[in-house]
Parts: C-alpha cells; sequence; structure tokens
C-alpha cells in the first residue's frame, strides 16, 4: 500500500502543470459558469420535464438488450 | 509496434412510443425504415441490406465454444441498412443499434458518434410524420430502464491477433472497472439484484449492477467485463476486435472522447507490451461495482499483489505508465495529435475529479447529471428516491432537442456542427469505410448488400461479385478516392479493382 500511495502522492508536480497549460480549463472560471448554468436550468426545468415523473417513470420500461 | 488503433462504437438506444401503442421492435423498424426511405428518396437509390455471411457471433477469443453459453442471436429478418457514412443502422433486441464505421482515432470516433445521433434525431422527426396525431417514437441514449433491463454501448478496438487473450484479460480489466470515474454516464438508484436501492441513491454508472463474470461470450444474460466475442470482420490470422460491452453511453462528447482515447492508449501499450500486471485487480466483479457506487471515490478496491488502491489511484499509475509510452514507443497508434490531448485531458480530468469533481460537469456526464439531480431535489426539498429524480436521469438521455437536459447541462463540445453535419452522409477517410461510404453513395444501385469485410455487387446479367476488404486500413480515401470518383458506373470500378 505504502508504494501506490507513493506513486500516487508523486503526481502533484505534474498536476501544477495542469494549470498552467492554456487549453485547460481553468476551473475556478468554469465553475462560476457552471454555476449560473445550473441555476438557469433549474429555473426552467419543470418547463421540460415530463409533466407527470411517476407515469413517465414508471411506464419506462426497456427490453433488455445486449 | 502497436497497430493503428482502428475503432468504432455501436449504441443500442431505448426506446418509446408516445401517445400510441407499440411494441419497441416494431417501433424501431418504424423509425429506422422512416429514415431510411427519405435517405433513399433523395438519393433515388435501391436499398441495401446487410450481408450476413461473415457473421460469427458465437466463436469464442480462448479458442473454444462453451456448451451452456447462449450464442448471440443474429435476427436477420429486422430492418437493417447501411449508410453511406459507413455505418450499420438496425434493430437489435428490440432496440434501433447503430454501429458508427471504422475510425482511426477518438476524436473521430466521437464525430460519428455525434453523427449517430444526429441520425436517430432525424429518424424520431420523420417517424412522427407516419403514426397518428398526437403520437411519437421517443428515443433515449442510456443503458437502463432502472428496472433491471440493460441495453449496451459497445466500443470496438483492432488489436494484433498475436497479443495472448490472456494477458488483454489482466492488464486491461483494470480500466475497465476504473474508467467510469471519467466516463460513467451516472444512475439515480441501484439495479444490482439483492441489493437494496436505498443503499445506492447516486452511482457513477449506468451498467456497473449487471456485470457478472470477469470473461464470457454472453452479452445479454452474465454480463461479463470482458467479452470474448471472436468475430474479427477482418483477416482473422493477423487481427483480433475486442468487443467492449463494459461501458455507458456518453452524453458528453469529451467523455466518449476520454472513454475511446485512454482505452486505445492502453490497448496499445498491452500489445506493446509495457503495461505489466502491476493494477490486475484481486476481484474485478466486486469492483466495478463497488467504484460505481462511491461517488465519493474514496473506495479502495484490492489488487492481485494484495495492494489496495482507489479507482483514481489506478488511473494516475495507468496515465503514468502512458506518459512513458509516449517518450518510448510514440502514439502513432492512436493518432500523435489526438493522442497526445488525450493524456493532457486525462491529467486534467482526473486532477479535477481529485480536487473538486463538480469542476468538470462540463465533461463527466455523471457529475452533470448529478447537480441537476442534486439541485432539484435540493430546490424542492425532495426525499432521496422520489420519482421526479429518477425522471431526470432518464430524460438527461432524452435525444428530442427540446426535451433533452443534457442538452441543457453545458457540456463542452470539441466537434463542430460541421463536423457532425458531414459525417451523417459522408464516410470516415482513413479506413475501408471510406470504400463502404462512397461505393454506397455512388454505386448503391449495383449493391445488393454490404457488411464489414465486403460489398457484394450485381452488375445485371453476370453472378454477384463480392469484393472482399479484408484489411481495416485499406480501402481509404488516398487509395481508392481518385479510382471510385473517376468510375462511372459499378462495373467500371470493379474492372479497374480487377487489374
Amino acid at each position: 500500500m505504502a508504494e501506490q500511495k507513493h506513486r500516487s502522492k508523486q503526481t502533484p508536480s505534474r498536476r501544477d502543470d495542469v494549470e498552467t497549460t492554456e487549453d485547460a480549463p481553468a476551473t475556478s472560471e468554469s465553475g462560476e459558469k457552471l454555476k449560473a448554468e445550473l441555476d438557469d436550468l433549474l429555473d426552467e426545468i419543470d418547463e421540460v420535464l415530463e409533466s407527470n415523473a411517476e407515469d413517465f417513470v414508471k411506464s419506462y420500461v426497456q427490453k433488455g438488450g445486449q | 509496434m502497436a497497430l493503428p488503433k482502428v475503432c468504432g462504437i455501436e449504441t443500442e438506444y431505448g426506446i418509446v412510443v408516445r401517445g400510441a401503442d407499440g411494441n419497441p421492435a416494431t417501433a424501431s423498424s418504424q423509425l429506422i425504415n422512416a429514415y431510411v426511405a427519405a435517405v433513399q428518396r433523395g438519393r433515388g437509390g435501391s436499398a441495401v441490406t446487410w450481408d450476413f455471411e461473415d457473421e460469427h457471433p458465437a466463436t469464442d477469443a480462448r479458442g473454444f465454444t462453451l456448451d451452456d453459453a447462449v450464442a448471440p442471436e443474429v435476427e436477420t429478418t429486422l430492418v437493417n441498412a447501411v449508410l453511406t457514412n459507413g455505418s450499420r443502422y438496425y434493430v437489435d433486441h428490440a432496440h434501433p443499434e447503430i454501429s458508427t464505421p471504422e475510425v482511426l482515432d477518438a476524436r473521430q470516433a466521437v464525430r460519428f458518434d455525434r453523427a449517430s445521433e444526429e441520425i436517430v434525431r432525424r429518424s424520431m422527426t420523420l417517424a412522427k410524420r407516419l403514426l397518428p396525431d398526437g403520437a411519437e417514437i421517443v428515443v433515449y441514449k442510456n443503458n437502463s430502464d432502472g428496472k433491471g433491463n440493460s441495453y449496451g454501448c459497445h466500443e470496438n478496438y483492432l488489436l494484433a491477433r498475436s497479443v495472448p487473450f490472456g494477458q488483454i484479460v489482466r492488464q486491461v480489466t483494470p480500466h475497465f472497472v476504473t474508467r467510469q470515474v471519467f466516463c460513467g454516464a451516472g444512475k439515480v438508484g441501484c439495479e444490482l439484484s439483492g441489493a437494496d436501492p436505498a443503499s445506492v441513491p447516486y452511482q457513477l454508472s449506468q451498467r456497473a449492477d449487471f456485470f457478472e463474470e470477469e470473461v464470457g461470450l454472453e452479452t445479454t444474460i452474465k454480463r461479463p467485463i470482458i467479452n470474448t466475442r471472436d468475430e474479427p470482420h477482418c483477416d482473422p490470422k493477423k487481427y483480433r476486435r475486442l468487443h467492449v460491452i463494459v461501458g455507458d453511453a456518453n452524453m458528453s462528447e469529451v467523455a466518449t472522447y476520454l472513454k475511446v482515447g485512454t482505452t486505445s492508449i492502453v490497448l496499445a501499450m498491452i500489445e506493446d507490451d509495457v503495461l505489466g500486471d502491476e493494477w490486475t485487480l484481486a476481484n474485478p466483479v466486486a469492483a466495478i461495482r463497488r467504484v460505481s457506487h462511491d461517488p465519493g471515490l474514496n473506495v479502495a478496491i484490492r489488487l492481485q499483489s494484495g495492494v489496495r488502491a482507489t479507482a483514481l489511484e489506478v488511473q494516475w499509475g495507468l496515465l503514468e505508465r502512458a506518459r512513458k509510452y509516449e517518450l518510448s514507443h510514440g502514439l502513432g497508434a492512436v493518432d500523435e495529435e489526438v493522442g497526445a490531448d488525450v493524456l493532457r485531458r486525462w491529467e486534467h480530468v482526473l486532477t479535477a475529479l481529485e480536487a473538486d469533481p463538480d469542476s468538470v460537469a462540463d465533461t463527466v456526464d455523471w457529475v452533470a447529471k448529478r447537480r441537476i439531480v442534486d439541485g432539484y431535489r435540493d430546490r424542492h426539498g425532495l426525499a432521496p428516491g422520489d420519482l421526479r429524480l429518477k425522471a431526470i436521469d432518464l430524460q438527461y438521455h432524452d435525444l428530442r432537442a427540446d426535451r433533452s437536459l443534457a442538452a441543457r447541462a453545458g457540456l463542452a463540445t470539441i466537434i463542430g456542427a460541421d463536423e457532425v453535419e458531414s459525417a451523417i452522409t459522408e464516410p470516415p477517410t482513413g479506413t475501408r469505410a471510406y470504400f463502404r461510404g462512397r461505393c454506397l453513395a455512388k454505386f448503391g444501385d449495383s449493391i445488393v448488400a454490404a457488411n464489414w469485410d465486403s460489398l457484394v455487387f450485381d452488375l445485371g446479367d453476370e453472378p454477384l461479385r463480392r469484393v472482399p476488404m479484408m484489411e481495416p486500413s485499406r480501402g481509404t480515401a488516398e487509395h481508392v478516392a481518385s479510382l471510385i470518383d473517376s468510375s462511372d458506373t459499378a462495373a467500371e470500378l470493379l474492372e479497374r479493382l480487377g487489374s
């Protein structure tokens, strides 16, 4: 276990690099944006959701496939 | 050196008839027929049906036949069409299914997976016009109905026949068990028989509950993590096709990209024998469920060595090997540029999942879905188990543009709309799918049947002519584009091919 933990802990140096990679999404900014989008989605979701959730869920029955 | 990781995705979609009665097999046929008929009206061609000549779904990769195994059945009477983009659109086990054409890299796999979605979306619109007023066929890109019935999203990868199958099983299984941390599509509830649903309100994967074996031939019962169907659809002496049945269908393009991209790299490492057995799991079936049932990403699973590691630690280990592999062998087998991008995104997603999973709600389906489910629950003060939460789960995968929750979840895209559009009708250029698709588009009237490894032409008074395509990397645009362009008839094409 010690070895595995060690291996996992070795990676932070590379993980730090990620933050500086230009193309990688900046976590905090995208976090703010995602939160705003989620609020918008929750505001309008009842218009999109199937009107009778209980019937919808119960009647969603599929044949088993592969 | 590893072979090019030619790959493709087969998706079985969930299907519901609303506002009318209808059984799913009939509805699937209506859906596909509506699309195929519209395509043929457009180009005036005749139907090109699937050719089952070379299908052997019951052959086992381990080199024997299981007497008690249920051989997968191929239903030859249902709709089965080949499209000009090189894909196959058909009814399988009461579900509509599209198998993308063979492509050379993960990015193209995503592109054709998106094109398949679009084909299904158009099929829904076309089918609706043929149904009574108020009725429609609705298609879901998910893998379970929440009641113990599952249907698959399979991946296929080309491997050298020379790689021992046992080595593939040992070395790729750790990836299949742990990659769900970034490519699980998320599920409200648990369908593991005997489990208390309340103990697992939410899990990473749609499919993990349905895997009961480590290795096996079945795909519909007692599903194995490694499927042994040995049906390469190409030269069996040189190649095998690894038929991967363990994954979820993803709504997120980046998730599909990572799923196919990381798996291609892991398989290339196995083929070049640089991965080793360090991550071999002690009990993969138990592990795949434990990982799926742990959205906190904390549970450690036991390796065969006795060491315990979390799914993220196994993923960090595989990524570290992949980094070394990039340096020692290059990533030519998965496309250098795509491979390097996959490694970068792989590292990014692992970092983010470790630090703050919500930060990848724009790329990881299970995170995106969980935020909607939890947000709705909190806003309305719902109890866990409220069916509205399961409705959100199902509707995340609804392919109707005006109903899809995934389409509203702010998911990042990597394929432009124009690239999706062209992939609906045009084949990929880098594999034999190019020959298949171009021939269907230009000489469809002279082709009576097609499958993965051949086309059958009817030139009129002669016997039918089968053109074999046993090499997936031949028949590309580079090889045959000018030949097809300059042939006015199928007869001319065949004459030139023969010379």
